[in-house]
């Protein structure tokens, strides 16, 4: 996701696939239930999360609270695990959407056609699962399951310089109507007015009610489509949502979200290298802290004596530290840490690591594309600049669970960093053979001259009356008139 | 070392990640002296050529007696008498293996690089005095020290035995009550020096997990960083299913020359702990040229059998321009790119058939010289014409 052109995610994902499971405390092997869960998911979603082993899982212990209801927090039921070099396509699609209720036949879903879906700059897929109330007196506990696609169209790329869009021109498609399973099917427009200017877009057809809420710390203004109302299809059989700028935009500048971090990866030549992660807090006047979660392979040796935290010039001590050394090709390394971000600060973090030499096996089929690390995690609770009202639940269900606040002054965030592509230094692959008799060639060398030394004595030579060759050598000399050997 | 602080600082202990392979006592040692890491590697290294230097003054003084008693036995041949070792010639000989030790370009990278190879020197060096000075008690102590350090010197326990048998005079007969009195004895105090230091490194850290971070990492060679010994490459190409096996056989190659060696050279034992030592920084699991250099102080001891060594020039120079090369093929590979690992491994495979040949000449020229004495410099045949000796 980048952050620069698109502002605030709604739900941002890492690069890859990402499973996070928090198991009953009833479960006795949770490892063994974890390997079983994935193999399963990775079936159901045709993700390859099989590839999920004790390599890439990690415990982590602040980050990651259960969603819903939860009651004890024991971290150890507790896994994370992320596979980066995974990409999201259409046999992923495909069984997300056979989860819903209707499928992709009628409702909303209809939209989601993979050949368009796929024609974007980011595409991301989510199932989360929690268990919820069932109702406001909370006698009862269902079980929650929340589907979220993202996507990001550029039309401004594909559609001639204009910034108009359509739901024919992004999905080529228009709903016609809504699935007779659902309680609720709404369509929600984004028309918050820039600089409190009126009149700068036009949504067709115009919209039945309009929602104000407060998202993400910012005042926004949604155009409603509700499809189970009857009086949205009177006019015209489908629905096809429209948004036209009255005046060309020279500069879309969206606002800069109040968290935002960068990672990247410094350092010269296959030895060593640095890791270093830059998290910006750019609200003006209150500082709030951050949890960290780093997830390193074991082959990136990190040292933790070259942490180091520093923030507007001076180092900044993290007030909570859970680090986990990675054992080799057992289990990666793990970092947590709680850091205070100042207000309007820059935060840098470094860590220095030193690249291992795998064994030949152990590297992928193309060794110099070079070796990915999961993106880290950042958690925070960021206080928003405008105090948010708690809305209704049962109101608009949809709309808190996209974006839920627990009180009014902070909503919670959960950002990722890039992840990073780190060459190892690789043998030479073609050469095995050639290894192993070199190498046993030199051990036989001492093991033969010592054995020579050390069975064999010193012996005045007598002289041997010559071998064949050398009463050979001897007719042919006596033919020459050359003394004998 | 300084991660395995900042590890413990942090709570966690410093086994359970892959960097930190050293033992409890070096932890305990550092965490006082971290700030003071250059002084106290340079007096390492000093009191290592101090060591070597006591060590072998007292050694001359045994090779002179000994040479006096076989000479008044009769034992030597006539026309030996350029052969015999004077005092005058030994005069040198210990200050020159200090120097050769201190000054040596090996000696002072792992100086420069504060390797705990110089700590595991130092052990070895005192070990070795104790020895040759004969106190049965501190030479089991530091060899305990030197094997809970690195696992090899285990082997050196072979020929401090043999030298104290001759020290006290005791035939090296199986069937002598007296040799396995002594030998029982030794071989106790040296068990139970080892026990009491690994029951201390448990009290030091509360745990067991030491043993399988620092002895199973030595013995099953997990960590494939290059190093400048033969196990790296060889198992980074290794096929899987063979992998233990070879792990074993390179393994036992380190351990098993010690009995023949012993049998071969019962008489003299510190030439035996010589060649034993060069085989243990040649084959062991992740040798470093901190090793290389204790075994080269030992070279001016020898030096008298500069006449029989038979490849010395073309050895030397192997050894000198692959140590130069080394860098520079590492350069080329892990930072400019332009080379593979091969060349580096090829660097690799060429420096230790170097060291290998060298410590066999070594052995060769000993062996003849030992011939020589007892049956005279000048052999002939049987018909009166000059012989040629050779090994059969």
């Amino acid at each position: 996701w980048r952050t620069r052109a698109g502002g605030q995610p709604p739900l941002q994902a890492p690069a890859g696939a990402e499973l996070w499971v928090w198991f009953q405390p009833t479960v006795t092997d949770v490892d063994k239930a974890w390997k079983e869960l994935s193999n399963i998911l990775s079936g159901i979603f045709c993700a390859s999360l099989n590839f999920i082993d004790s390599t890439n899982t990690v415990t982590p212990t602040a980050s990651f609270k259960p969603l819903g209801l939860a009651n004890g927090t024991d971290h150890h039921l507790l896994r994370y695990a992320v596979l980066p070099r995974e990409v999201v396509c259409t046999e992923n699609l495909t069984p997300w959407k056979k989860l819903l209720p209707c499928g992709s036949k009628a409702g909303l879903a209809v939209l989601l056609k993979a050949e368009r879906l796929f024609h974007s700059s980011y595409h991301s897929q989510a199932v989360h699962i929690r268990p919820i109330c069932r109702d406001a007196s909370c006698l009862a506990v269902s079980w929650e399951l929340r589907q979220t696609l993202t996507v990001v169209f550029d039309t401004f790329s594909s559609g001639q310089g204009k910034k108009d869009w359509s739901l024919f021109k992004m999905f080529s498609r228009t709903l016609t109507d809504a699935c007779p399973l659902a309680s609720q099917s709404k369509v929600y427009v984004d028309i918050s007015p820039k600089n409190k200017e009126k009149e700068l877009l036009e949504v067709t057809p115009p919209p039945a009610s309009v929602y104000e809420a407060i998202v993400q710390g910012d005042k926004r203004t949604y155009a409603v489509y509700d499809l189970l109302s009857p009086s949205l299809f009177n006019t015209s059989r489908s629905l096809n949502v429209q948004l036209k700028w009255k005046r060309p935009q020279d500069s879309s500048e969206l606002p800069t979200p109040i968290l935002h971090a960068q990672r990247y990866v410094s350092g010269y030549g296959l030895q060593t290298g640095e890791i270093s992660t830059l998290i910006y807090n750019t609200h003006p006047y209150r500082a709030f802290p951050v949890i960290l979660l780093e997830t390193v392979p074991w082959y990136l040796r990190l040292y933790v004596h070259t942490l180091t935290i520093i923030t507007k010039g001076k180092e900044n001590k993290p007030s909570y530290i859970h680090y986990q050394p990675a054992q080799d090709r057992r289990q990666p390394h793990l970092l947590e840490m709680l850091i205070q971000l100042p207000a309007s600060s820059v935060t840098k973090i470094t860590i220095q690591f030193e690249r291992a030499l795998l064994k030949w096996t152990e590297y992928t089929p193309d060794p110099n594309h070079g070796f990915y690390v999961s993106s880290s995690v950042l958690s925070a609770l960021v206080p928003s600049v405008i105090a948010m009202k708690d809305v209704d639940v049962e109101q608009s269900p949809l709309f808190t669970s996209l974006f839920p606040s627990s009180d009014g002054s902070s909503y919670f965030v959960r950002l990722y960093t890039e992840p990073l592509l780190v060459n190892l230094p690789t043998p030479d692959f073609s050469m095995p053979y050639n290894v192993i008799c070199l190498t046993c060639t030199v051990v036989a060398v001492c093991y033969g001259s010592f054995y020579n030394l050390l069975t064999r004595t010193f012996h005045v030579e007598e002289p041997s009356r010559g071998g064949l060759a050398k009463r050979l050598a001897n007719i042919i000399r006596k033919f020459r008139g050359v003394p004998p050997l | 070392v300084v991660e395995g602080l900042a590890l413990l600082d942090l709570g966690v202990s410093p086994y359970s990640g892959a960097i930190f392979h050293e033992t409890p006592l070096i932890i305990y040692l550092f965490h006082f002296l971290i700030e003071y890491a250059e002084l106290v590697f340079m007096i390492t290294d000093v009191l290592t050529a101090v060591a070597l230097y006591l060590a072998i003054q007292d050694f001359n003084k045994v090779v002179f007696k000994k040479q006096k008693l076989l000479i008044e036995l009769d034992k030597y041949a006539p026309d030996v008498a350029e052969l015999i070792r004077t005092p005058m010639e030994m005069h040198y000989i210990p200050l020159k293996v200090a120097l050769f030790y201190l000054l040596n370009p090996y000696t002072v990278m792992s100086c420069v690089a504060k390797s705990t190879c110089a700590i595991n020197n130092t052990v070895i060096a005192f070990f070795i005095l104790a020895t040759i000075k004969g106190s049965a008690f501190l030479s089991a102590v530091f060899l305990a020290l030197a094997t809970y350090q690195s696992l090899y010197p285990l082997t050196l326990f072979a020929p401090a035995l043999l030298y104290l048998l001759q020290r006290q005079f005791i035939p090296i007969k199986l069937k002598s009550k007296s040799f396995w009195l002594y030998t029982m004895q030794y071989a106790a105090l040296y068990l139970c020096s080892l026990v009491v230091i690994i029951c201390l490194s448990f009290f030091l850290l509360n745990s067991w997990d030491f043993i399988p971070s620092v002895y199973g990492f030595i013995l099953s060679v997990p960590d494939l960083t290059p190093n400048i010994g033969l196990f790296w490459y060889f198992f980074a190409e290794m096929f899987e299913h063979f992998s233990l096996f070879f792990v074993c056989v390179f393994q036992i190659n380190v351990f098993f020359y010690t009995i023949p060696l012993a049998i071969k050279l019962k008489e003299h034992p510190v030439f035996f702990m010589f060649i034993q030592i060069a085989i243990i920084s040649i084959f062991k699991s992740y040798p470093t040229v901190g090793d290389i250099a204790l075994y080269m102080a030992f070279l001016p001891v020898w030096s008298h059998l500069y006449r029989f060594l038979r490849n010395i020039f073309i050895l030397s120079c192997v050894l000198i321009v692959c140590s130069l090369l080394f860098p520079v093929l590492w350069h080329l590979w892990i930072y400019a790119g332009s080379a593979n690992s091969n060349f580096y491994y090829a660097i690799t495979l060429t420096f230790n058939i170097g060291q290998i040949l060298l410590i066999s000449d070594y052995f060769y020229a000993f062996l003849r010289r030992e011939y020589y004495l007892t049956h005279g410099l000048h052999l002939t045949r049987q018909d009166g014409t000059e012989a040629m000796l050779v090994l059969k």
